[in-house]
């Protein structure tokens, strides 16, 4: 009973997450109602717009967890964006081969760096930087153009792109001019989460998912109980690269269009969205449903700076990066306190 | 050529390979020599317009920023073992800041200055150093580990920036605003390359007249130890990365005045890249402790080339950095402990190889 009882300190910043974002929408609706802000709409657009920062968020934990960190997933998004952009609009390619590829080479890129930091110990930031640079270079390598996947370029992958799967009727509202709206989502987020899903059961029930988390929580008992220290992080980084290749057809899905500047600093916003989660930077904690609520967050930010319309969008950055701050200060506070009382 | 003969060259060729210096000059060499291969005229120095003209000046020019940028990068790798990667971000803040403290607020274009020159320059170096003083404080004092901290600046300076021109470029059409990133009139020297030379002199004098070289490697080598010998660890952390934050407001505002103008979202565009690039080349462990200032400069002018090699062979800037990735990675993976105990236990095999024979 009384371990039950007990709320630990990262349950805690889980708490304060939950409750950031209630208190963040609850905030958004009373100031922007005229706006159509509290209709359900909304929320969904937030799971529409940032499904491809969810399933690259997942991927981020997975990684943080073991005490590591992967900041080339905004490049490699802009990467599979621009390959999926000049294979379709200008190539001419069919699209169910381009994604295949784009997929492999998220796996080839996660491997490549997965050796590198846990069969050569170098540390993930440096090794993960030049994979960033790599991969934003390597898309203006492809084309330096801004290209758009249009309707004419491939009619499949813009028939996923404008597919709307509508939620029951019940859950329809009338807008301002009083015509019935009902609620709809896109393919792109039952990926999202799904991948959310099978991440938290592989996280919570997968001999995987527990190395994960032995292997961040401390390395040196991790290798004395017999666990493949090296190929955890392998794989850590390779699922990563994976689900980020997932994430940027998601993006692409999104946006339809390819471009050297896309997705720039959206390895904050992941490493945002993990860390106000609750995964710790120093590995061992953190769920995937923290994340996900980490994104939700990301995205109302980037909603009400988007409502207002009077705001420069760099403010959402600020704001994100203010965040993040925040609770890496509440979470070193956290950390210190513990040292203190042990 | 007699077997002695031989060994004693080979012998002589591993001492240079073992020199502190051996890869920075090793690579500025080579990159020097394939453009020597590719253009003749690499190497010429003209006289154009009462101003020095060629490559190897526009090198020496444009990899100021990289210097700078560098001297500061190998102290915070040297003390942290971690890097400072807003470095880049925060050249386009203090830029940005400086321009707008001498233009006035919203001001798009002006030829007049709000405010005398040398306190809008002033001004953007301090912001460099309160960006060094914020990563410093995360760092040092809350135990954040350097690269997460200072990914935070790393996209929020840049944005702050946007916010201070009011989301647009701020031009100083004011003549000697030009003269720090391009030429004083009458002087066929560019001036950046003084600024550089001034800013490797005062921290040169820092570290080697006072005792702080010797801390920072104490630090970086081990903090427990430093600590428990009397040195103030965090302190000396938290200097590192303020000294970090000055030169990125130092490079920004030179790069600033090279265009005249503030350019948020241009200037210091991977620049972090390059100056962690340059202080790899020059021979520094990333692991930190032992820095060698010198062979980072060499390492920051060997990467202006390598640039400067690439655009001349038609690369744009967009796709240059998938060269220098390469570099980085293949650079950081012969530091690597794998391979290093591999070397060590090859070269251990040819000396007991060595003994057996003598003993035969």
């Amino acid at each position: 009973m009384k371990r039950k009882s007990r709320i630990n300190s990262n349950t805690l910043l889980l708490l304060i997450t939950i409750a950031l974002f209630i208190v963040m929408y609850a905030i958004g609706c009373v100031i922007y109602h005229e706006k159509g802000f509290d209709h359900l709409q909304t929320f969904l657009n937030i799971l529409i717009t940032n499904a491809g920062l969810l399933c690259v968020a997942c991927g981020m934990t997975c990684v943080m967890l073991t005490g590591g960190i992967d900041i080339s997933v905004g490049s490699l998004i802009a990467m599979d964006c621009m390959i999926l952009a000049y294979g379709m609009g200008v190539k001419g390619y069919p699209c169910i081969p381009l994604l295949i590829f784009v997929l492999v080479i998220g796996l080839v890129f996660g491997l490549v760096q997965g050796f590198l930091v846990g069969y050569l110990d170098i540390q993930p930031f440096i090794i993960t930087m030049a994979g960033m640079f790599f991969a934003r270079g390597m898309t203006a390598v492809i084309c330096t153009k801004q290209l758009s996947i249009t309707q004419d370029a491939n009619a499949l992958f813009y028939s996923w792109a404008n597919y709307k799967i509508f939620l029951p009727k019940f859950l329809g509202y009338l807008n301002s001019k009083g015509k019935l709206q009902i609620p709809f989502i896109r393919p792109t987020v039952l990926v999202a989460l799904s991948v959310v899903l099978i991440i938290f059961f592989v996280l919570k029930f997968t001999k995987f998912g527990r190395a994960l988390y032995a292997v961040g929580g401390n390395e040196a008992s991790a290798k004395l109980m017999g666990l493949n220290v090296r190929s955890t992080k392998l794989k850590a980084y390779i699922l990563s690269s994976f689900l980020c290749s997932i994430g940027g057809i998601c993006y692409s899905l999104n946006t339809m269009s390819g471009s050297v500047q896309q997705a720039v600093g959206l390895e904050m916003d992941a490493i945002a969205s993990s860390v106000i989660g609750g995964t710790l930077l120093t590995g061992g904690v953190g769920s995937v449903f923290g994340s996900l609520f980490g994104v939700l967050i990301n995205g109302t930010i980037g909603t009400l700076v988007n409502t207002n319309g009077k705001l420069l969008s760099s403010w959402a950055n600020i704001a994100t990066a203010a965040l993040l701050c925040f609770f890496i200060i509440l979470q070193s506070v956290f950390a210190l306190v513990k040292e203190r009382k042990s | 050529m007699s077997s002695q003969k031989w060994g004693a060259v080979v012998g002589f060729l591993k001492r240079v390979v073992k020199m502190k210096m051996f890869l920075p000059f090793f690579c500025l060499i080579l990159v020097l020599l394939i453009n020597l291969i590719k253009s003749p005229g690499f190497f010429s120095i003209d006289i154009k317009n009462g101003v020095l003209f060629g490559r190897l000046i526009d090198i020496l020019n444009r990899g100021s920023e990289i210097a700078i940028l560098a001297v500061g990068q190998t102290l915070v790798i040297a003390v942290s073992a971690g890097t400072d990667i807003s470095v880049g971000s925060v050249m386009s803040l203090s830029a940005c800041f400086c321009c707008m403290s001498l233009a006035g607020y919203g001001v798009s274009s002006t030829n007049t200055l709000a405010i005398p020159m040398i306190l809008g320059i002033l001004g953007g170096i301090l912001m460099g150093g309160i960006c060094g003083v914020f990563n410093g404080t995360l760092v040092s004092k809350l135990k954040i580990q350097p690269m997460v901290a200072t990914l935070i600046l790393f996209t929020a300076a840049r944005a702050i920036g946007l916010l201070l021109c009011n989301n647009q470029i701020t031009y100083i059409r004011y003549e000697p605003y030009k003269y720090l990133g391009n030429f004083i009139p009458g002087c066929p020297i560019p001036t950046s390359i003084f600024v550089t030379a001034g800013v490797i002199l005062v921290v040169a004098i820092l570290l080697k007249k006072t005792s702080l070289g010797l801390y920072i490697q104490s630090v970086g080598i081990n903090k427990r130890a430093a600590r428990l010998l009397g040195i103030n660890s965090s302190k000396i952390i938290f200097l590192c990365y303020v000294i970090c934050g000055l030169c990125a407001g130092v490079a920004g505002i030179v790069a600033s005045s090279r265009i005249y103008s503030a350019d948020a979202n241009n200037i210091g565009l991977t620049f972090e890249l390059d100056a962690i690039l340059a202080v790899a080349l020059g021979g520094n462990s990333m692991a930190g402790g032992k820095f060698n200032l010198a062979g980072s400069i060499i390492g920051a002018y060997t990467i202006q080339a390598i640039t400067t090699t690439l655009f001349a062979m038609g690369v744009s800037t967009d796709q240059a950095p998938v060269v220098k990735a390469i570099i980085v990675i293949l650079i950081v993976a012969l530091q690597a402990p794998v391979f290093k105990t591999w070397f060590a236990n090859r070269s251990l095999k040819g000396k007991s190889q060595v003994k057996e024979t003598v003993g035969a």
